[in-house]
């Protein structure tokens, strides 16, 4: 199948469609809380409670007996919400930092997690299999009654983020002032991290436990480098997780024996790099161009310094040097010195050069004014 | 005990006291994480190198994962230098996509490889003693014994070549700067310790579990003591203690045994984490309540020092004036008796001479606000503490 039969296909292929958009609005939907987590130094919690929610699931599993996804999601968020909570209290009551707290919780409810699934494996009951699709994620299980379910959450979450969208912000950037302004920040504080959590169990079906953390921090990391303002960053990263999710799916699908979940996070990973390179102000192209450009400024400025202090020494400015004079260590090369030529700071005549009564102007003044050709 | 029961659970030890020992000093330097992801990372160079070798033993396939994990904290320094995205951030985009990058391979070539994620991530150390390592045609041993077996080797002759070097860089990466130990080499040497390790111990124990085996035991440890020799004994010993007492309930509940162990691990993290001395969370609740109690016996001494008026110094208006509650208040008025701080005549309470001593220290440690004081202090006046 190629990328148009593709195109054809998902308009009129249930599962297609319901695929790309399962994973479009799961992509959104962890865009925008990612951006959260992103901007609070919480970007291996997504990895910590897509682990911790495992064992969630497989007691949900044992209790109910049900492969009913909505309560087995319902186990994953309960496991997942302990999990942060307990991660929060060892980083506040113990002296182990948070990364060995983060670390921990993962590590030991995973490690808990495969227990009960291998113990479910050897129970004689012929209805398990097929819960190890939340260890690597199967897009290709999603429904149409999922995908609702991931819609009413996106919904809500939006809704909750407008509502407390001033909160948010300001807890944000700066929670010791929201503090002092009387917000119950950690009424907040606990509501942004259950929709964190929330959006991280959804995205287990898709993408897998292991591949969620890169699905909540790629579209935000990406959506960071473009903006300086909260709510276009939100919406950015909304967007860039959305296509993750769409163009993931469509090279997946046109293409044999490639899960959906990696390519997504591949597909993420490409708009992390592009924007790292090409973003505007941030990015590292263009930094690098600055960086070039600055120094050759420079070395401009520096040359043309030099002459200025040859030039203060004779009555007159214009009288003509030889340009052997010049060397490297002033920053001089033929390039420069054509440059200044072309600025109509210093006039060539054979082999002497001699400074223009607007060269002597500029040197004079490099140092004391901004000059206004800094771009 | 059958032959294959004993060389399991002697894998699994080593395979703990193998992770216990990078993993002590991950834990120190706040690097835990890095395991996670080198974990993760070290796929795709282990895809690579079975397709190269085909068989999951070679030490090319160590050399190359190993190489993958370097890669790793490499790319992630790079890309939190650059200043773009915070370290974390950096750690958590770097080793899912190196991740996907492994899955992909695999599933791409699924057809002719015998590997899957599965068993990379998760492992299955039942069937370790069922690849034997023959010499010459005699049967040594399981191979993942031999593998893991002289990556320990290793481990522990750089731990002891190296310890005062690594315990400097640890705790103070300026002064190891300038002694002349380089941090860069001890740190990426710690890293490719950490590397191999995870490789030797996947096929074990499985990626995700062998950051069990790396952080908890250490972090267990370190809420045990602040000794750092003491610590990693601590570690190994938790350690080994869950990888056998884990083969046991794995045995018992016929499930994973890496999962088992991890549990093990959990559970025992979980007693310290509570029942610790000093740092455990039932200890810390404990001080500050008492240091609640002691901080209002202050307050309320220096109250009495201050009034010389009967009304003010009467029982009922503590609860009135201070604002105490009513239980509160018999709390601290009692223990003030019981140090012979106050006397209470007619429900009049005023302050002995000890108490007055006390007062006047306690305000000059207000005034000079030297933290160490007030512990001498409460140790030289309490008979009973809060």
């Amino acid at each position: 199948m190629d990328i148009t039969e593709y195109i054809k296909l998902v308009f009129t292929d249930y599962t297609l469609r319901t695929i790309t958009l399962g994973t479009a609005v799961l992509g959104a939907v962890t865009g925008m809380l990612g951006s959260f987590a992103v901007l609070r130094k919480q970007s291996l919690l997504g990895d910590a409670i897509s682990h911790a929610a495992l064992p969630g699931i497989a007691i949900a599993f044992l209790i109910t007996g049900a492969k009913d996804s909505n309560v087995l999601l319902l186990g994953a968020l309960v496991s997942g919400l302990i999990g942060t909570f307990w991660i929060r209290g060892i980083v506040s009551k113990t002296h182990l930092k948070s990364d060995t707290a983060l670390g921990l919780i993962l590590s030991l409810f995973f490690g808990f997690g495969m227990l009960l699934l291998t113990f479910i494996q050897k129970q004689p009951n012929a209805n398990q299999a097929g819960l190890d699709k939340y260890l690597f994620g199967q897009a290709a299980t999603l429904v149409e009654s999922d995908v609702w379910l991931m819609t009413i959450v996106t919904g809500a979450c939006l809704l909750v983020l407008l509502l407390f969208w001033k909160e948010f912000k300001i807890l944000l950037f700066d929670a010791d002032y929201t503090k002092t302004l009387g917000f119950n920040t950690k009424f907040i504080d606990i509501l942004i991290t259950t929709f964190i959590v929330l959006a991280i169990v959804l995205g287990l079906q898709t993408v897998g436990v292991v591949l969620m953390s890169a699905m909540l921090l790629a579209p935000a990391a990406a959506a960071r480098q473009w903006t300086n303002s909260l709510g276009v960053m939100v919406f950015l990263a909304a967007i860039f997780g959305a296509f993750s999710g769409v163009f993931g799916t469509a090279i997946s699908a046109s293409q044999n024996n490639l899960s959906t979940g990696p390519v997504i996070v591949i597909v993420a990973g490409v708009f992390v790099l592009i924007s790292f390179i090409f973003s505007p102000s941030r990015g590292l192209l263009f930094k690098q161009i600055r960086f070039i450009k600055n120094r050759r400024d420079l070395q401009l400025h520096k040359t043309l310094s030099f002459m200025y202090h040859i030039a203060e020494t004779h009555d007159n400015i214009s009288h003509p040097h030889a340009i052997k004079i010049l060397n490297n260590f002033q920053g001089f090369t033929k390039g420069t010195l054509q440059k200044l030529v072309r600025k109509n700071y210093v006039k060539l005549d054979g082999s002497m050069w001699s400074l223009t009564e607007e060269g002597f102007n500029t040197a004079s003044n490099l140092y004391n004014q901004q000059t206004e050709n800094n771009e | 005990m059958s032959n294959a029961q004993i060389e399991i659970q002697l894998i699994a030890s080593l395979v703990a006291i193998a992770c216990a020992i990078p993993g002590t000093f991950l834990v120190l330097r706040k690097m835990a994480m890095i395991s996670d992801a080198i974990s993760h990372s070290i796929l795709p160079g282990i895809v690579i190198g079975f397709f190269i070798t085909q068989d999951l033993n070679s030490p090319l396939l160590i050399l190359l994962a190993a190489i993958t994990g370097i890669i790793t904290v490499v790319l992630v320094e790079y890309i939190q230098k650059t200043g773009l995205v915070k370290e974390d951030t950096a750690i958590g985009l770097v080793f899912p996509i190196l991740f996907s990058i492994g899955v992909i391979l695999i599933a791409k070539n699924a057809n002719d490889v015998h590997l899957d994620v599965d068993a990379v991530l998760l492992g299955e150390l039942a069937f370790a003693p069922f690849d034997r390592l023959l010499i010459a045609g005699v049967d040594v041993g399981p191979k993942s014994l031999w593998v893991i077996g002289s990556i320990l080797l290793i481990t522990i002759g750089l731990l002891f070549a190296f310890f005062k070097e690594l315990k400097i860089s640890t705790f103070d990466a300026g002064l190891a700067a300038s002694l002349g130990f380089s941090p860069a080499i001890i740190h990426y040497g710690l890293m490719t310790v950490s590397s191999v390790t995870t490789v030797g111990a996947f096929d074990a124990v499985g990626a995700i579990l062998v950051v069990a085996l790396m952080i908890a035991p250490a972090a267990t440890a370190y809420l045990l003591t602040t000794n750092l020799k003491r610590m990693l004994m601590y570690a190994i010993c938790f350690g080994v203690f869950s990888a056998i007492s884990g083969y046991w309930l794995a045995h018992w509940l016929d499930a994973s045994i890496a999962g088992s162990i991890t549990t093990m691990l959990g559970f025992i993290f979980l007693m310290v984490y509570l029942f610790a001395p000093n740092k455990g969370v039932i200890a810390v609740l404990y001080r500050e309540k008492q240091q609640r109690t002691e901080v209002s016996l202050l307050t309320f001494l220096l109250h009495l020092r201050n009034h010389s008026e009967e009304e003010e110094r009467h029982v009922n208006h503590l609860n009135e004036h201070i604002n105490w509650q009513k239980v509160r208040s018999k709390t601290v008025l009692e223990l003030a008796l019981k140090n012979n701080m106050i006397l209470i005549e007619n429900s009049v309470v005023s302050l002995t001479k000890k108490g007055k001593d006390f007062t006047s220290q306690a305000i000059d440690y207000i005034i000079t606000n030297e933290d160490s004081k007030i512990e001498h202090m409460k140790d030289d006046f309490f008979l009973f503490r809060g």
